[in-house]
Parts: C-alpha cells; sequence; structure tokens
C-alpha cells in the first residue's frame, strides 16, 4: 500500500509541474509569438498601439463576461454567442426607431437586457440537464441559437415584425439586409470621454465601463453569491451537500453572463460601425475563449488579470499576423490561417490538458479508494 | 390516438419522428406546388448517396464507447489529400478513385492512431475535445493546402501558381464515377446505384466487423468500459481501433462525395461537416453511446432527403435568401443538442 501511495505522489508531483509549466508557460509562449510578430510585420509601433487600443476596447467586456461561469465550474461559456445575440438585437431595435447618439446606445443596452436575462436563464436551463457536458452543449447551443436568430430575421421581419424601411430590408419586403450601418450610434461610448496620447485616441469612458465591471466582478466572489460558484467550481457534489442550489445558482451564473456578453457585444459593435446582420456573433465565442485561454486561463480557474494579458497578447496576434505572414511566406493568407489555427489550438489544447488532469485525478482516486 | 403517437415516440425517438413529419409535409408541399417529383426524388437519392459513408463513419466511434467522432473533419481531410495526389499522379475514371481510397487508406490510420493517443487521456470528454482538435486541424492544413508543393496546373491557383484551389473540380477525372456506374435512370433522372453499392457493401464490411472477435469486443469495450476491463479487454486498444476505423472511413466517405458532388473542397469545407454527418446519425435514432447500421441508414435517407428536398421547396413556397440553409442549421444542432440533454451528466 504503502509503495502505491509513492507511486501516485510521484504521478502527483509530475503531474504538478506539467499543469505549473502549464498554467505560465502560455502567456509567455504567446509574449514571445507577439513579438516575433511585432519584428516580422515592420509595421510602425503607433500604428500596433492605435490598432491595439481599439482592440481592446472593443473586446475585454465579452472577454471578462466568461470569468464567472469559469468560476461556477461550467467551463469556457461558448454560449456567449448567445448573449451577442441578445446585444443586436438591441441595435436593430434603435436603428429600426432610428434613435442615435448616446441616447440610441442606452436604449440599445436597455432592451438588449431582457432578453439576455431570458436567453441566460434558458442556456442555464439546459446546462443543467449536461452537467459535465457544459462546454459542448454551449458550443452547439451557439450554433442552435444562431440558426433561430437567422430565422427570424430572415423570415419573420416584414411578414410577423412589420419593418418597413427600405434601407434595412432588403428588397423583397422580407428579411433583414445582410449589413447594417451602425453610423448613428458609432463612437457613440467611446467618444464620452476621449483623451488622445501621442495621437492615439483613448476611449476613456469604455474602459471606465470594462474596470466597473472588473470591480463588479470582485465585488459579487466576495459576496454569498460568490462563494456558492466558488464552491460549485470545487465540488458539485459538496456544493449540493452543503445545501447550496445548485441549479439555481448555475442559472445565475449563466444569466450574468450572457447579460455581460450580450452588453459586451453593443460596445463592441459601437466601436465597428457596421453590423453584419447574420455573421457578426458567429465568431464571438471562439475569440473570447481563446483570449481568456491565451491569458492562461483554464477551463476551471480564470481570473481578470488573465483576461486583460490574454486579450492584449492575442489581439496584437491577431492584428499583425497577416502583415507578418506576408513578410514571411510572401502570402498574407498564411498569416490569417495561422492565426486562426492559433485560437482553435490554444483552445483545443486547453480543453485537452483539463480532460486529461481531470482523468488522471479520477484514475489516483479509484486506486486510493 | 395519444398513445399511439407516445408508442411511436418510444420506439423510434422524437428527431426521427418529427423529421419524418417535416419530410412528409415537404414533399405534400412540393406536390400542391406542382413541383416536378422525379427531379426532387433524384436529387435526393444522389444526397442520400453522398452522405452516406460519411455517417457510416461515425458507428465505429459511438460502438467503441469515444461517441460520436466529432474531429471526424481529420479523416476527411486524409481522404481530400489522397484525392488530390491522385489528380497530381494525373489519373483518370475508376482507378484513380480506386487509388484515392487506397491512399486515403495508411493515411487515416496514421492520423487515428496518432488522435486516438490524445483521445484515451481524455475519456468522457471525447466530444469537446474532439471538436476543437478537428477544428484545429482543419485550420493547420488550412496553411497546409497552400504550402504542400501540388503542381497539377488543374489544382493549382492559376495567379501565382502556389497554393491549391479553394474548389478542386473532378470533371474529367472521376466526377460521378460511383454515381453513374452502369447508368440506370428512371424517369430520365439518374439513379445512383454505383453510390449505393459501394456503401452496402462498406455496410456489410462493417456488420461482418462487428460480428466477428474483435468487433465483440469493441461493443464490449464501449457498453461498459469497467466491465470489460474486468474481463480483459483492452479498453483503450478497442477505443483506437473504434477511432482509426472511423478516420479510415471519414477519408473514404469524403472520396465518395466528392465524387458525387464533383469538387473537393479543401480549406475550411470541412470545418462543419462532421456536424451534419453526426445530426444525421442522430436523427436515425442512435444516441450518443448507441449506434447500429440501421440508425446510419434510416438517418441518412431521413435528413439528406430533408436536405434535398427542402431547398427546391421552400424557395418555392418563400423565396427568401437562403431558408433551407437556415433550416438545416436548426434541424442539425436541435438534434445534436437534444442528444446532450436526453443523455444527462456524466457523473
Amino acid at each position: 500500500m504503502s509503495t502505491e501511495l509513492k507511486v501516485t505522489n510521484k504521478k502527483e508531483n509530475k503531474f504538478n509541474l506539467i499543469t505549473t509549466l502549464a498554467k505560465y508557460s502560455v502567456p509567455i509562449l504567446f509574449t514571445i509569438i507577439c513579438i516575433i510578430c511585432i519584428i516580422v510585420s515592420k509595421l510602425p509601433l503607433p500604428y500596433i498601439a492605435m490598432e491595439l487600443v481599439s482592440r481592446l476596447d472593443r473586446n475585454l467586456f465579452l472577454v471578462i463576461a466568461l470569468i464567472i461561469p469559469v468560476l461556477a465550474g461550467m467551463g469556457l461559456n461558448f454560449a456567449v454567442v448567445i448573449g451577442a445575440i441578445a446585444g443586436q438585437i438591441g441595435l436593430m431595435t434603435i436603428k429600426v426607431f432610428d434613435i442615435g447618439g448616446v441616447p440610441g446606445l442606452a436604449l440599445a443596452f436597455v432592451i438588449a437586457t431582457p432578453f439576455a436575462i431570458l436567453f441566460g436563464y434558458g442556456v442555464g436551463k439546459i446546462l443543467n440537464k449536461t452537467k459535465g457536458r457544459e462546454m459542448i452543449t454551449s458550443l452547439i447551443l451557439g450554433y442552435f441559437a444562431n440558426g433561430l436568430y437567422q430565422l427570424v430575421f430572415l423570415l419573420f421581419i416584414g411578414t410577423i415584425i412589420p419593418v418597413k424601411n427600405p434601407e434595412l430590408v432588403l428588397a423583397g419586403g422580407i428579411g433583414f439586409k445582410n449589413a447594417m450601418e451602425l453610423d448613428l450610434i458609432k463612437y457613440a461610448l467611446d467618444n464620452i470621454i476621449n483623451v488622445p496620447i501621442m495621437g492615439i485616441k483613448i476611449p476613456v469612458f469604455t474602459f471606465i465601463l470594462v474596470a466597473l465591471l472588473c470591480v463588479f466582478n470582485q465585488f459579487i466572489v466576495k459576496t454569498k453569491l460568490g462563494q456558492n460558484f466558488r464552491a460549485l467550481g470545487q465540488d458539485i457534489h459538496i456544493a449540493d451537500v452543503a445545501g447550496i442550489n445548485v441549479d439555481k445558482t448555475r442559472i445565475i451564473a449563466m444569466i450574468i453572463s450572457i447579460v455581460l456578453a450580450a452588453w459586451g457585444q453593443i460596445i463592441f459593435l459601437q466601436n465597428i460601425g457596421t453590423m453584419q446582420t447574420y455573421t457578426a456573433h458567429e465568431q464571438v465565442g471562439m475569440f473570447a475563449v481563446a483570449a481568456l485561454v491565451i491569458g492562461g486561463a483554464t477551463v476551471t480557474k480564470a481570473t481578470i488579470g488573465q483576461a486583460i494579458i490574454g486579450t492584449i497578447l492575442f489581439h496584437t496576434l491577431f492584428s499583425l499576423s497577416p502583415a507578418a505572414g506576408k513578410n514571411l511566406f510572401g502570402d498574407a493568407q498564411i498569416g490569417e490561417y495561422f492565426r486562426s489555427f492559433i485560437a482553435y489550438g490554444v483552445i483545443a489544447m486547453s480543453l485537452f490538458l483539463h480532460a486529461w488532469q481531470k482523468n488522471v485525478a479520477a484514475r489516483n482516486k479509484e486506486k486510493l479508494g | 390516438m395519444s398513445n399511439l403517437w407516445k408508442k411511436t415516440i418510444e420506439r423510434f425517438g422524437y428527431p426521427k419522428v418529427y423529421c419524418s413529419i417535416f419530410l412528409v409535409l415537404l414533399l405534400a408541399t412540393a406536390i400542391i406546388l406542382k413541383q416536378s417529383i422525379p427531379p426532387l426524388l433524384s436529387a435526393a437519392l444522389i444526397r442520400i448517396g453522398q452522405g452516406s459513408v460519411l455517417v457510416l463513419a461515425l458507428v465505429p466511434s459511438i460502438i467503441s464507447g469515444t461517441g460520436p467522432n466529432f474531429a471526424l473533419s481529420i479523416g476527411m481531410i486524409c481522404g481530400a489529400l489522397a484525392g488530390c495526389i491522385s489528380i497530381e499522379m494525373d489519373m483518370i475514371g475508376m482507378p484513380a478513385f480506386a487509388f484515392a481510397v487506397a491512399v486515403s487508406i495508411p493515411i487515416s490510420i496514421i492520423c487515428g492512431l496518432l488522435y486516438s493517443i490524445l483521445q484515451n487521456r481524455v475519456k468522457g470528454d471525447e466530444m469537446t475535445v474532439g471538436t476543437y482538435m478537428g477544428y484545429s486541424i482543419v485550420s493547420l492544413m488550412c496553411i497546409g493546402w497552400l504550402v504542400i508543393p501540388f503542381k497539377n496546373p488543374e489544382m493549382v491557383w492559376a495567379i501565382g501558381g502556389k497554393g491549391l484551389r479553394t474548389t478542386i473540380t473532378l470533371a474529367g477525372r472521376y466526377d460521378k464515377i460511383l454515381d453513374t456506374l452502369g447508368g440506370f435512370q428512371m424517369f430520365g433522372q439518374v439513379i445512383p446505384v454505383g453510390t449505393f453499392l459501394f456503401f452496402g457493401a462498406c455496410c456489410f464490411l462493417m456488420w461482418l466487423f462487428l460480428k466477428s472477435k474483435t468487433g465483440a469486443a469493441m461493443v464490449a469495450a464501449g457498453d461498459n468500459p469497467r466491465f470489460a476491463a474486468a474481463s480483459g479487454i483492452d479498453v483503450n486498444r478497442q477505443r483506437t481501433i473504434g477511432t482509426v476505423l472511423s478516420m479510415v472511413l471519414g477519408g473514404i466517405g469524403i472520396l465518395v462525395y466528392a465524387q458525387s458532388f464533383g469538387f473537393f473542397q479543401l480549406y475550411t469545407a470541412p470545418l462543419q461537416m462532421p456536424f451534419l454527418a453526426i445530426s444525421a446519425i442522430l436523427i436515425g435514432g442512435a444516441t450518443i453511446k448507441k449506434a447500429s447500421i440501421s440508425n446510419v441508414i434510416s438517418g441518412v435517407v431521413i435528413f439528406q432527403a430533408l436536405l434535398a428536398i427542402s431547398l427546391p421547396v421552400i424557395n418555392g413556397l418563400m423565396p427568401v435568401g437562403n431558408l433551407s440553409e437556415v433550416i438545416r442549421i436548426i434541424v442539425q444542432n436541435g438534434v445534436i443538442l437534444y442528444a446532450l440533454t436526453k443523455v444527462g451528466g456524466n457523473e
């Protein structure tokens, strides 16, 4: 028995080393790749800084929206796509009623929120039926929701929902056009407070919102609810025995995440200025998750710091890899494919490491028991 | 009446029943719209043949206990690569197709073996990990298609002379080589007898394999890994065999698909294709843990017929954008979602 214990301990030690390495190696590795990209792309640094600021402005909120489900043990929430859909519903509404500027944007937030709460509730309900398979379920849910979304806005607009505006509706009178100009709220949020530093416009107000979100996240972890999230994240059975209403807590975590994703998508699109009606939400989940994971987060652990570092690294890579690919291989496309490989690959790696760790832990437990 | 409904659902499951009803409704609509029925049916048959082997590829993976192979795209890439090699060697007709199949098998076996090393470490999470493994290999291979030094001008971009095209036509090579085998026609429409024969042969071989000793061990390992391990079956080995078989059939499946479709689709095309196959087998009544050849046949018939018929019928009914594509997305992912909730948590 004692030898057996030793063996497992040794294994665990080996594994701990692997996990610690994995934890820090990812951001370090990507820092190196980013530096190489910066050098190879030969782009001027001010340009890179400007790109980075605008990309942080667009994406940080969405990435931070992923943290609470991770805390609550629900893994990486690929269903943020559904939150993005709620955000887009808000934006479409203000576009239809033609309300622009800050009031329009505020209205978009207000309209998106109840949709997001409703969707979050639904996602939470379904994920409660598939405990332990949340990630594949949330991924497929995102795809499924995408189908429903397209059905509603292709078929119901002009037939059930009376929208006549020819600027928005397809020539046949049914369905929204593929792209929507959002010039009426472009930069509405970013320009509330906008400080130029060395020629780079810093959208201070958006960053203040992100900071507030960080404070909110830290605050909620400290509350009773946050304690419950963490208890769930550590061991769902023990949490259940301890009298926590597991299903309800998970639904709340999901609602928070989806609502934040909806707001995040609105922030994202007000900076972009146009909305691809049927595709703008599709990649949101993948990009946000990849950014979080590159920051060193795992399926069971994510912090705000990791979200910020990850977003910086991922989007540096993302904006530079076409130029780097062009200079290195004479083909910008290689860079483009490379970045999508990185996004998918880093998620795959993270999921793999998590599942492997879980398997080894289960086997060790079995051996001991 | 409600009793009968309940029994039907119990026997066939919601996906199969609802999809069949939908299919019948579509056919009825086609008749009401006075659309010509023979071309519709022929299109449906051709599509059934197209997707058939790809759906069969999921049987070994489900039976061996690794769940539906969400990384089937890896096998598809192996098949497409073999197909490109056959064109590069300037082969034509049936020998070219046979050569492509023969070349795809060893490539798929190697990839299957490598992939199962990963997979045997993530028991219980094969679906999530598999999906993203498939995605990353597809995007890695996007770079591959650009840099592999193929020379044949039919496949390489005309401008620049480097990198494969996104779609490679098979016209003059082995376009519809199986579909038109024997030249069966009915009401002036092609009946893809050759493809069905090929699929039938694959099914028969699969059936034989499942009856063999290895096959029985695989079923046991998938059914109850603990019990199988206790009775001396190497569960990991059986899972490996299941995965390799699945990848091999995926490779052959994409070649069958391509000959009927007339093109190889490279780059990001295989990204979402495993989902299509998975939903077909689930419609056929398979679950994430159980599948049979009859599930494959009924699933591929119902789902592919649905897709083939929905396109002209829905466009005739409602000429809005690509509504039939939207319906595909909803049906496909709805079915997978249903199967996931049905099987419950894995604790």
